[in-house]
C-alpha cells in the first residue's frame, strides 16, 4: 500500500527536521511530502536535507491551501493512504498507529486524532477551550455523531477522502468545514484519542483577536454549508 | 393636501451632465481596453438609468411621490445611484472571490509542477553521473 505523510509547514525550520525523522522512524514506508507555504526561513532546505519531498508554494496560501496541495499530490501519485501531520512537532507520529489501523481495516474513511476524546487533558487557554467546545458541539449536532476535536489537523485517511480533499478543500481554518464536507459526502468519520505535545517552536496561527474572527468565519461557514444542497455521493447517482 | 415636490432645473441639468460623463468615461475605458465589457455592463446600466431619471423630470417627480418622497425628488436619484453602486460592489466581491480561488489553484499547480521538475532534474543528473562513471571505468 502506497502511504504518504503530508506535512504542511510555514516557517518551521526549527521543528521540521525532527518531524520528518520521527515519521521515518515510525514507519519507513511512508513517503514524506512537506508543503512549504512560502516560508521565509530555511524550512524547504531543511526538509530536503532530511530526505522529504518538498513542494514550495509561490506565495502563502494559509493552512487550507497548503494541505490541499499535499492532497492533490497524493491523488495524482496514486497514494492509497495519507496521514496529515503538522510541521511544528506537536503531533507525535508514534500516535499514528491506531489511526492507521482503523482506516486500513476500512472501519472508517478518515480518522482524526483528538486531544479531547481521551482522559488526558490538553492544556490550553479557557477561551480556546470554550471555542473548541462550541464548535465540537455544533459539528456533533450537524453530523449526528460525537466529534470532540474539530480543530485537530492530525488525521489519517484513505483514497476516497484523499480524492475528495484534492478536489475541494476549505480555506483559512479548514478542519471544521472539512468535517462537515466529509459528512455530506457520506464518508465515514472516526475519532481516536491521541496525546499531543506542546509546540516545539513557533506559535499557533489562531490567537488573540484572531480567535473571534476564526469563530465568526467558521460559524458562517457552518451555517451556509448546512444550507447548501446536499452533494450526492457516487453511489447515489 | 401635500403638493408633490418639484425637481429644481439646475439639479436636473447637473445630474444629466454627471450621468453623461459616467457613460462617456465607461465607453472610453472599454475602447482603450482598460475595462472588459462584462464588467462594464453594470456601469453602463447605472449611467443610463441615472440619465433617464435625471432627464425625465416629471417622471422623477412622479416616482418620488410614489415612494413617499414628497419634499425633494432628487433624493430618489441618490437612492437609485446608491443602489446601483452597491450592486456593482457586490458584483466585484463575487469576481474577486472567483479570482482568489483561481489564484490558489494556479499556485498549487505551479508548486506541484516545480516539485516534479526538480525531481526529474535530480533524477536525470543521477543517471548522467552514473553514466559518466561507467565510461571512466
Amino acid at each position: 500500500m502506497k502511504k504518504i505523510a503530508i506535512v504542511p509547514a510555514y516557517n518551521e525550520q526549527g521543528a521540521i527536521g525532527a518531524v520528518i525523522d520521527e515519521i521515518r522512524a515510525f514507519d519507513c514506508e511512508f513517503d514524506v511530502v512537506v508543503v512549504d507555504d512560502a516560508s521565509h526561513d530555511e524550512t524547504a532546505r531543511t526538509a530536503r536535507e532530511h530526505g522529504a519531498r518538498v513542494i514550495t508554494l509561490p506565495f502563502n496560501l494559509g493552512i487550507g491551501g497548503a494541505v490541499q496541495t499535499g492532497f492533490r499530490y497524493a491523488a495524482e501519485h496514486g497514494y492509497e493512504l495519507a496521514a496529515r501531520i503538522d510541521g511544528d512537532g506537536q503531533h507525535d507520529p508514534a500516535e499514528l498507529r491506531a489511526l492507521i489501523d482503523t482506516v486500513a481495516a476500512d472501519d472508517v474513511d478518515i480518522c482524526t486524532g483528538s486531544r479531547f476524546a481521551g482522559a488526558e487533558s490538553y492544556r490550553s487557554s479557557w477561551s480556546r477551550r470554550i471555542g473548541i467546545r462550541i464548535l465540537a458541539r455544533t459539528v456533533s449536532l450537524l453530523t449526528g455523531q460525537r466529534v470532540t476535536d474539530t480543530t485537530s489537523g492530525f488525521q489519517v485517511m484513505n483514497r476516497r477522502a484523499i480524492e475528495l480533499f484534492a478536489e475541494d478543500y476549505p480555506h483559512d481554518y479548514p478542519e471544521v468545514e472539512a468535517t462537515l464536507m466529509l459528512h455530506k459526502h457520506r464518508l465515514r468519520l472516526g475519532e481516536l484519542p491521541v496525546r499531543m505535545r506542546e509546540r516545539a517552536a513557533g506559535q499557533s496561527s489562531i490567537r488573540g483577536f484572531k480567535t473571534a474572527y476564526y469563530m465568526a468565519k467558521v460559524m458562517l461557514a457552518i451555517l451556509i454549508g448546512s444550507l447548501r444542497r446536499r452533494t450526492t455521493s457516487a453511489e447515489d447517482s | 393636501m401635500i403638493v408633490a415636490g418639484q425637481t429644481p432645473l439646475k439639479v436636473s441639468l447637473i445630474a444629466v451632465g454627471a450621468s453623461l460623463l459616467l457613460i462617456v468615461v465607461v465607453f472610453e475605458l472599454i475602447r482603450s481596453r482598460r475595462l472588459r465589457e462584462r464588467y462594464a455592463l453594470l456601469w453602463l446600466l447605472t449611467g443610463l438609468v441615472l440619465l433617464a431619471l435625471s432627464a425625465w423630470r416629471s417622471g422623477l417627480n412622479t416616482i418620488a411621490s410614489w415612494v413617499g418622497v414628497e419634499t425633494y425628488p432628487p433624493a430618489v436619484l441618490f437612492a437609485v445611484a446608491l443602489l446601483f453602486v452597491l450592486a456593482v460592489l457586490l458584483h466585484y466581491s463575487t469576481v474577486l472571490s472567483k479570482v482568489t480561488d483561481q489564484n490558489v489553484i494556479l499556485a498549487q499547480r505551479i508548486a506541484l509542477l516545480e516539485s516534479d521538475l526538480r525531481e526529474r532534474e535530480s533524477e536525470s543528473a543521477r543517471v548522467e553521473a552514473s553514466a559518466t562513471e561507467a565510461q571512466v571505468r
